[in-house]
């Protein structure tokens, strides 16, 4: 493909936006004195701020290329990820887990596990996230320089190297705090910056009935314009899964496992200024969360909209044959952006890049110092030490994922193990979490031979299908299956797994007294928090709201 | 040296949207008044002009509110 060309307004749009979170990088290190101010924030961010941050964290550009990439592979169907794939979940967290959490004064996920269980169960989960962190950040960088090189003819080492050297700055400046003002900004450059190519692909083809149209004109037999309605026949739907598949594989083991056990997300709710302001983040974030299908299913569903139409000339690039589906957004940006827009346009993808980066870095710097070096390696680190500690391993962060980017380059296939790392990490955990937090008598051994057992299982299910040793379909249920549909049931079996290993050591072994687990355990907790606010201002009522409008927009798309 | 309040989140976000937003709206009228040999697709709607007054609009009022803090 031609790249993308920018002009000089665009370069200084680019350049305007490096000199922003550099300058905000040092201008908040003056406000960063202790440890809290370094992995907290501070404690001090109202529930909009980190709301906007525990959003914008999982925003990165990877997803959105990927996202509008497959809705045109596999339809409306991607919607789900947004809607019954998120809104459940971040309610749950919200309503549910967060007291929990934010009472315990807890630093990471990992500190949870240590008070809730013991500290071998809290290292395996320190250990196993940090490198889930640092393989994911090396493998994002790398796929970063692939984006920028393909569409923009950048050179490789150089937008890698640049990159990672801002997000190395910014975070060792000023740790969380500075992440988390980095990924609003990206924030609202990503809404600013792409949403106006979907208002743009209405305008040039009609309506979004014209759109929806034109698609099942084009296929009638397989829909890529619902949500359920095709969902009882796996045949009838562009991404070949059955709702059940939907339900327990993505809306409950994959969704509730990232979004209320992944650290590099929750750690955002940490930084709250209070138990209320905590127990919002994920309330609020989940009506963003709701929108954001307007930019990127809306843009998928154009680019195929515009790819059936042979007069306007829009086509997805063809690597070695096989179609690019990562091009349908760069190429609308291109097709329609004037100069200045392209910058912007770019620069939220870049935005996109460099949070994520930032919030992978973050993430690990915290499971670093505090579960594995203060756990295991040094016990009597100091405030001083720990802040500068925290410091160091961003660097060291940074560098060990630039070594896994060019390790990624030179082994391009390992992307495609990547994609299944969190349902290794992150489902068989949800079962840990949510057996532990709900149940008094699951003991310490139950929860990490649990853990050990649902990781091994997901890691095999997957090597076991890659390498031909089983057919996929003994996972999936169905003859009919598409990666996407093996990831949701593969995550679906290994919670199953976790929580029935969980369950069956725990039944033998010795249960932690009840006293121990107050403030950790539902039941063994007393339930005094938001007691004297009026109803319209509790997180319940605002999570009956977000409820409301899900179901609403499931019907509406049905 | 801190004990100037730090400004929040929204003043950067409002210069940043400001500043973007206004040479983008520039561009657009620049290129109303010498458009271009080559254009863009819809290049008649002229996004960059109202897209660009928009931004201008949201970072100008966030800014403003948030100036003073």
């Amino acid at each position: 493909m031609e790249a993308i060309g920018l002009t000089i307004v665009d370069w200084l749009i680019i350049i305007i936006y490096f000199v922003f979170v550099l300058g905000i990088g040092f201008y908040l290190k003056r406000y960063t004195k202790n440890q809290n101010d370094f992995f907290l924030a501070g404690r001090k961010n109202s529930s909009w701020v980190a709301g906007l941050a525990f959003l914008s964290a999982n925003l990165g550009a990877l997803e959105l290329l990927g996202m509008t990439g497959n809705t045109f592979k596999y339809g409306m169907y991607v919607a789900h990820f947004y809607w019954i794939g998120a809104v459940p979940a971040m309610l749950f967290l919200g309503i549910y887990m967060m007291p929990f959490y934010y009472s315990s004064k807890i630093r990471s996920i990992p500190g949870y596990l240590k008070l809730r269980f013991d500290e071998k169960t809290r290292v395996l989960n320190g250990i196993s996230f940090a490198i889930m962190t640092l393989l994911v950040s090396g493998i994002n960088l790398y796929a970063m320089a692939l984006v920028l090189h393909t569409f923009l003819g950048w050179n490789w080492d150089v937008s890698m190297w640049i990159s990672a050297i801002t997000v190395a700055v910014y975070v060792t400046l000023s740790g969380l705090m500075s992440a988390i003002f980095t990924e609003i900004i990206q924030f609202f450059m990503i809404w600013f910056g792409l949403f106006l190519v979907s208002v743009l692909g209405i305008i040039e083809i009609g309506s979004l009935s014209e759109i929806v149209a034109r698609i099942n004109e084009y296929s009638p037999n397989i829909s890529f314009t619902t949500l359920w309605s095709s969902s009882s026949d796996p045949t009838k739907n562009g991404m070949f899964i059955h709702w059940a598949g939907i339900v327990l594989g993505l809306g409950f083991v994959l969704s509730f496992g990232y979004w209320t056990t992944d650290f590099l997300v929750v750690q955002r709710a940490f930084s709250a200024k209070n138990l209320r302001a905590a127990r919002m983040t994920p309330i609020l974030a989940s009506f963003f969360k709701m929108a954001l299908p307007f930019i990127v299913i809306l843009a998928g569903l154009i680019a195929i909209a515009l790819s059936i139409d042979p007069k306007s000339g829009f086509k997805l690039l063809q690597d070695g044959g096989q179609v690019n589906y990562d091009s349908a957004l760069p190429l609308l940006i291109s097709r329609y952006y004037p100069p200045g827009l392209v910058g912007l346009g770019v620069t939220a993808l870049l935005a996109g890049f460099m949070a994520g980066q930032a919030g992978n870095t973050s993430a690990f710097n915290t499971v670093w110092t505090y579960d594995i070096y203060k756990s295991v390696i040094n016990k009597k680190a100091s405030d001083k030490h720990l802040l500068w500690m925290g410091r160091v391993s961003t660097i060291i962060g940074v560098g060990i994922s630039l070594i896994t980017a060019y390790w990624a380059k030179s082994f391009p296939s390992i992307m495609d193990y990547m994609q299944a790392i969190f349902s290794w990490v992150n489902a068989p955990l949800f079962a840990t979490m949510l057996l532990g937090m709900f149940i008094w008598w699951i003991t310490p051994d139950g929860a990490f031979w649990g853990l050990i057992t649902g990781m091994l299982s997901s890691f095999l299910m997957y090597m076991g299908v890659r390498f031909n040793w089983f057919d996929q379909s003994i996972i999936t249920l169905s003859s009919v299956q598409s990666d996407m549909a093996a990831n949701f049931w593969r995550a679906w079996w290994a919670w199953l797994i976790c929580a029935l290993v969980t369950v069956g050591v725990s039944l033998f072994t010795k249960k932690k007294p009840k006293k121990e687990l107050a403030g950790l355990v539902k039941g063994l907790t007393p339930e005094v928090y938001d007691k004297n606010i009026p109803f319209i201002k509790k997180p319940e009522f605002y999570a009956i709201i977000s409820l409301t409008v899900f179901i609403i927009l499931n019907i509406m798309f049905w | 040296m801190s004990k100037q309040k730090m400004k929040p989140i929204w003043y950067f976000v409002g210069l940043n949207l400001l500043i973007v937003g206004g040479i983008i709206f520039l561009v657009g009228i620049y290129q109303l008044i010498f458009p271009p040999e080559f254009r863009k697709v819809l290049f008649y709607v002229h996004p960059n002009i109202w897209w660009g007054i928009i931004m201008v609009i949201f970072g100008g009022a966030m800014f403003l509110k948030t100036k003073g803090k």
